[in-house]
């Protein structure tokens, strides 16, 4: 994805020199073209963005009603919120739990299924990828009820099985909640990066494969020693894409358990839709504080940005040592 | 490790090769490798059977009477029971909620089609002064968050009064950057020779008209793409459509039914479980059919 963008970027440095005035005039029909994505990206990205800091200073309480400034008191309550740092910490739990999983278990699922010889290989595939495909409100309405308290199916397996004697109230625990969410939040979202995995496997060469076979390499050591070489640069933009998609969780946690039991599964964006929207199942429902809810939304961008920026940094030093790598690696070869 | 290491390993083995034990080596290594291959089978049918097991309990579910959802692990009915469906269809205002899906969903697929597909012929084939300032915003936009923006976007509906119809939640819906379609938008053009612009351009073709008439037929199996990558977006969506519609129960889309129509009705686990049904059918029927595309579609971001 970023190469693509680099690419495109090189492409259109001007080799012919004008003036600008006529350059932006022979342009005209190719500005035309890009004017309603331009518009709609500076109405729905850059507006919101921009504007998310400024009701950040406001203390409103609604879409119609009066806005006060209030400077930076928003963040002062914020820092003070243990709500807020509560579900801070429960998103970034969630992420460095549930993304390793799903990557780590989406890679060992494209492996076996990246086997030729393998008979109706595209059939599971397409199995474990439907959960993806589906809405994400409706699977967790669905899941909600199948890891409900007392009759549900899990409950049945396990007491039948004499694992347990008493049904586990999986979703209705604050000590279970999370756990089962990120198991079921795995078994929906793994067929993507599956997916990505086996974009990648396939520019593996089998013929690689072979030769070390032939040599006498086992399985771990083919994929110690060419496979995950060759999946380094697949592995750097899969996580980026995984963490990133993996933040915006609101619609699996809102419907399945609504931030609950007693605030146990609120992450950031539950947080803060219950500030702003003031509905949430796991408490009463609150006055609407907009400018508060802004706030959080602003100071958890900046947790990210910062994030995002370092594993942008960290791509880009690895890109580079990549790069000087190869050429003494074609030498050996 | 390097591969001088590897065969220095493997030296022993060569050298048995001539031996008897080598023979029935060769003759075990298929029955082994059948064995594997089972054993392959038989873990993937269970993780399969994992994974299809929510969709199947839901259906079973759906066409069961509500006091029967719980009371066994038995799959199927013992008698079908489809007054949950025809049920949920009108009273429960699944039916009114479909049809918003669909305008919300066609609508959104024909904008962004447009949208991204212009911008990323622009993108692709032409030179303009502010492009690498247009590409280096896009590429801050994947790295910068934006669903914790929601309260702007909705404010935003509401101020130019879109608030009141279903143009404001498709509105809301597409205006979000679509990355990966305008750069698989951008990649295929970019990619298409440049003799074919300049022989209609001898022939007198306009820009619009070697745009559109030219470049743009040929662009169809991205255009495939994208349809079914925004399609599947846009049925799923749930923020929008759910803070758009709080005052407006009949715009609702059908995630934001089902999700408060479980508000009011939380036991009535059988009902729930056809409404859930009606909403995902379309959704892996999509899917089920265009997989290819989709698949390419979502392999091409990374392999790009």
């Amino acid at each position: 994805m970023t190469s693509t963008l680099s690419q495109l970027a090189t492409h259109s440095r001007p080799t012919v020199s004008q003036h600008l005035g006529g350059r932006l005039w022979s342009s005209r029909q190719s500005y035309l073209l890009i004017l309603p994505g331009v518009v709609l990206t500076v109405m729905f990205s850059i507006y919101p963005l921009v504007m998310s800091w400024y009701y950040s200073g406001l203390d409103w309480d609604g879409f119609s009603s009066r806005k006060y400034f209030v400077g930076l008191a928003n963040y002062k309550d914020l820092i003070a919120d243990g709500f807020f740092w509560r579900a801070f910490g429960r998103s970034a739990l969630f992420t460095v739990v549930a993304t390793p999983i799903e990557l780590a278990l989406a890679l060992l699922i494209a492996m076996v299924l990246n086997d030729r010889s393998l008979k109706l290989r595209s059939v599971y595939r397409a199995v474990i990828f439907i959960p993806v495909v589906t809405t994400t409100a409706i699977i967790s309405i669905v899941m909600s009820f199948i890891f409900s308290a007392f009759n549900s199916p899990p409950n049945q397996v396990l007491m039948d099985l004499g694992v347990v004697d008493r049904p586990i109230d999986f979703l209705g625990s604050p000590k279970t909640v999370l756990w089962t969410a990120i198991g079921i939040f795995v078994w929906k979202w793994v067929g993507q990066p599956m997916i990505y995995w086996l974009a990648g496997l396939q520019t593996v060469p089998t013929e690689l494969h072979e030769a070390a076979r032939v040599d006498g390499a086992g399985g771990w050591q083919r994929f110690r020693f060419i496979t995950l070489p060759l999946l380094k640069p697949f592995a750097i933009i899969i996580t980026l894409i995984v963490t990133a998609g993996n933040l915006q969780v609101f619609a699996f946690f809102q419907t399945l358990t609504g931030g609950g039991p007693y605030f146990a599964s609120e992450l950031m964006e539950l947080f803060i839709y219950r500030m702003a929207f003031g509905t949430s199942e796991a408490g009463a429902s609150s006055v609407q504080r907009l400018g508060y809810a802004s706030a959080a939304g602003v100071l958890f961008g900046v947790a990210l940005m910062i994030f995002g920026v370092v594993q942008t940094l960290m791509l880009r030093k690895i890109r580079r040592a990549q790069l000087q790598q190869s050429p003494s690696q074609q030498e050996q070869g | 490790m390097t591969i001088d290491q590897v065969a220095a390993r493997t030296e022993p083995v060569g050298q048995q090769r001539g031996t008897a034990r080598a023979g029935e080596r060769k003759r075990k290594t298929p029955l082994r490798r059948r064995i594997r291959l089972s054993v392959t089978h038989v873990v993937l049918i269970v993780v399969g059977l994992l994974w299809i097991y929510p969709f199947v309990w839901m259906l079973s579910s759906s066409v069961k009477p509500n006091g029967a959802v719980f009371a066994g692990l038995g799959l199927i009915p013992t008698q079908f029971f489809f007054d949950n469906y025809t049920t949920v269809w009108s009273d429960g205002n699944i039916g009114r909620a479909f049809l918003n899906s669909v305008i919300v969903s066609v609508t959104g697929v024909i904008i962004t089609v447009l949208v991204t597909s212009m911008m990323g012929y622009a993108l692709g084939r032409k030179r303009f002064p502010g492009k690498r300032i247009l590409i280096g915003v896009l590429a801050a936009l994947v790295v910068l968050p934006h669903g914790y923006t929601i309260i702007p976007v909705v404010n935003l509906i509401f101020s130019l009064h879109l608030d009141g119809n279903l143009f404001g939640i498709i509105l809301a819906e597409v205006g979000g950057a679509h990355i990966v379609q305008l750069l698989l938008y951008a990649g295929y053009f970019s990619q298409l020779p440049a003799s074919l612009e300049e022989s209609a351009m001898l022939d007198g073709a306009g820009y619009f008209t070697i745009f559109s008439k030219i470049y743009w037929p040929l662009a169809m199996p991205v255009t495939a793409t994208v349809i079914i990558l925004q399609f599947i977006a846009s049925w799923n969506s749930f923020l929008i459509p759910l803070v758009l519609t709080l005052s407006r129960p009949d715009l609702q889309t059908l995630a934001v039914a089902l999700y408060s129509f479980k508000g009011e009705n939380l036991t009535n686990y059988s009902q729930m479980s056809a409404a859930s049904t009606i909403s995902l059918v379309p959704v892996i029927a999509v899917f089920l059919a265009f997989q290819r595309y989709f698949i390419e579609g979502m392999a091409g971001a990374v392999k790009q």
